[in-house]
């Protein structure tokens, strides 16, 4: 499964919602239930599932689920 | 079996209405796997499956300087896999003051059974006079965070030599917040500064979390403070341990009796043995709280005993335990026997052993009995022993402390009954005396104790907490009576109580209720000669008597009844005693038992 693929199914997991709502330019501003907190959640899954740690400039909202793929495959990259 | 396999096959499990295995299940799947993602589908389950679990609610009230909401899922899990169905309710940041002097606020119509007050930078003076409001408008416990002690004094190494060192002073505000919330019941201090050190405080804090979004610990952290949070939970819900029953070979000891033979009991200062030891230790501490040790083990009874008489690295010995099933039947049974044995249910016991299968079939035979997890490695068994929820106690008692004691004294009692000609010889011997005295600042947990944990001899089963006991006292024509009880054998210590309510010519009692170890000893019955004496003292004519029952209380249903009382009144609450303390001939005390109590008071 492919980055995005699983940000999707995580996303959704967390934020309540069904996949088909979840595009990859889904984001805070698109989801009602994406709020400060379920973003928090969001950031916290993906560090736990990857391994990896998230900037907080990174972290602090607004960015899309595409956005967040690609940080994650950045991370793994490195 | 694989995370996704486990997932899947809980799900069959609960579509084929098996709830208790599909449960036993998932809490298998949150042991093995304790993360947001298993927290969420564990608490989607438990949630859809709820009406057919038996779980007991608990409302939880947060009030925060900081971020915690990450937490709440894996507090929430926590609490089902302990049977417990907890709602939480998270205030917004900073303004826990607020919340609490505004009576109308989202706290109170939350309706909590505790609030846990989790700041950056607890004031012992601003926290008291919030919780002084509080307790007059909720009678909720409240559990107050106390403050990390800097890991770096702004003075380096000069901070340990200084007389206004800056550590030293956090840990005297620490001191002073305890001093401040000891005398407000129902308010504890929890020790977060010991949470932040048990992680190390480097490894505790994650600074990029703190600046973004005030998370203040890192997230592989957050299940220290919601195992913290458990200590308190569960003893607040009553979701206690009365009971450690542990297993023998390879748990209490290294090594197996039946191969091995007394040599090869291991409890010296190597490994393993000194990790048995420490269990052993952690074994001995829970019986200064109280709790009752009894042994379940697969193995021939004279072999094990004497291994526990004689091995001379044992800190455990036949005395400290309350009962013992040394057999080959399964061990399920033998709790069952166990918890009977020691009047006490199969829900107020906790199974130590080191084999997983046996661990496993408890669980499935009985859901209501706490199974502790303990690690592969012997290393870990002591850490797992202390830190368990269902062995924390929020208040002790003297009474609590000499439990264990008082088992030892009651099975030398029951020796003396054998060897007795008849009932009222053994009564005779015995040499009871029993002390009544009015509620006092000295026995009113433990009245508040009894009236919440006693169930058999409880004619009324009313559950009173210390301020409403404080409350209840206080009404005009209320009178609270404790009763104290030794023989030749020991003291039992405060074990019944008396509430009586009088109104006008008739005086009724509220509660009466007595601990299962002094039952059957006639006491009951020079307590309540006791009673009838101050009622006419205070001028009533009649004593009244509720029996409501309960699903326990059968062995105290024809008390009224077998001292003379008549059955006035049949209704739902149950049925209503009295009896006529004019005409009827006086309630006299047992001859055999010497009753010390003060003269009847007058108002």
């Amino acid at each position: 499964m492919t980055v995005i693929e699983e940000l999707r199914r995580l996303a959704a997991d967390i934020l309540e919602v069904d996949l088909e709502e979840l595009p990859p330019e889904a984001s805070p501003e698109t989801i009602d239930s994406w709020d400060s907190v379920q973003h928090l959640n969001l950031v916290l899954a993906i560090e736990e599932q990857y391994g990896i740690e998230l900037d907080p400039e990174q972290i602090g909202g607004g960015v899309t689920l595409e956005d967040l793929a690609e940080i994650v495959e950045s991370a793994q990259g490195e | 079996m694989g995370a996704s396999e486990l997932r899947a096959e809980i799900d069959r499990l609960a579509d084929a209405g098996r709830f208790t295995e599909a449960a036993v299940a998932l809490n298998g799947l949150w042991l093995q796997e304790p993360t947001a993602g298993s927290a969420r589908f564990l608490i989607q389950r438990y949630e859809s499956w709820r009406q057919s679990l038996a779980l007991r609610s608990f409302r939880l009230a947060v009030l925060r300087s900081y971020t915690v909401e990450p937490l709440i899922p894996l507090l929430r899990a926590e609490a089902f896999v302990a049977g417990l169905d907890l709602t939480a309710h998270v205030g917004e940041f900073n303004v826990w003051a607020q919340d609490i002097y505004n009576a109308s606020s989202p706290l109170y119509s939350f309706e909590p059974d505790a609030v846990i007050l989790a700041l950056e930078e607890p004031d012992p003076s601003e926290i008291l006079g919030a919780l002084d409001f509080f307790r007059r408008h909720s009678a909720a416990a409240v559990i107050v965070h106390n403050r990390a002690v800097p890991a770096r004094p702004r003075r380096g190494v000069f901070d340990a030599q200084s007389d206004a060192s800056e550590r030293e002073a956090v840990q005297a505000l620490n001191r002073r917040l305890r001093e401040t919330v000891r005398d407000v019941r129902g308010v504890y201090v929890l020790d977060y500064d010991a949470v932040v050190a048990a992680a190390g405080a480097e490894a505790w804090r994650d600074a990029r979390k703190w600046v973004s979004v005030r998370l203040p610990m890192a997230s592989a952290q957050m299940s220290r403070l919601v195992g913290e949070w458990m200590r308190f939970v569960q003893p607040l819900a009553g979701k206690v341990a009365k009971c450690a029953v542990v297993d023998l070979d390879n748990t209490l000891w290294g090594g197996v009796i039946g191969e091995d033979g007394l040599d090869g009991v291991k409890l010296d200062d190597g490994l393993p043995g000194a990790f048995h030891r420490e269990l052993q230790q952690a074994l001995l501490d829970l019986t200064e709280r109280g709790i009752l040790l009894a042994v379940c083990s697969k193995n021939n009874p004279e072999e094990a005993l004497e291994a526990l008489e004689k091995h001379p690295g044992m800190l455990l010995r036949p005395r400290h335990f309350a009962a013992f099933r040394i057999n080959w039947q399964e061990k399920a049974q033998n709790l069952e026997e166990i918890a009977a044995e020691l009047n006490i249910g199969v829900d107020a016991l906790a199974f130590i052993d080191d084999n997983p299968a046996e661990r496993q079939n408890v669980r499935l035979r009985l859901p209501e009995a706490t199974v502790i997890e303990l690690p592969t490695d012997p290393s870990g068994y002591a850490a797992v022993v202390r830190d368990a929820p269902v062995f924390q106690r929020l208040q002790l008692s003297e009474e609590d402390s000499r439990r264990g004691a008082m088992y030892g004294e009651q099975r030398e009692r029951k020796q003396l009954e054998q060897t007795c000609a008849s009932p009222e010889d053994f009564l005779r011997s015995l040499e009871q005396e029993i002390e009544i005295a009015p509620l006092s600042g000295m026995t009113l947990a433990r009245v508040a104790q009894l009236t919440q944990k006693t169930n058999q001899f409880n004619l009324t089963t009313r559950r009173y907490s210390e301020a409403q006991l404080e409350a209840l006292a206080a009404q005009p024509g209320v009178r609270v009576w404790s009763l104290s009880v030794r023989d030749r054998f020991g003291d039992n210590g405060l074990t019944g109580v008396a509430i009586t309510r009088q109104e006008g010519h008739v005086c009724e009692i509220d509660t009466l209720l007595l601990s299962c170890r002094v039952i059957g000893r006639t006491v009951e019955t020079a307590l309540l000669a006791w009673l009838a004496r101050q009622a006419r003292e205070d001028g009533a004519r009649k004593l009244r008597g509720l029996f409501a029952p309960t699903k326990k209380n059968k062995p105290c249903e024809t008390f009224y009844q077998d001292h003379g009382f008549r059955e006035i009144e049949r209704g739902e609450a149950g049925v209503l005693w009295e009896l006529d303390l004019v005409a009827d001939p006086a309630l006299e005390a047992p001859s055999w038992v010497q009753v010390v109590a003060p003269a009847p008071v007058g108002d």
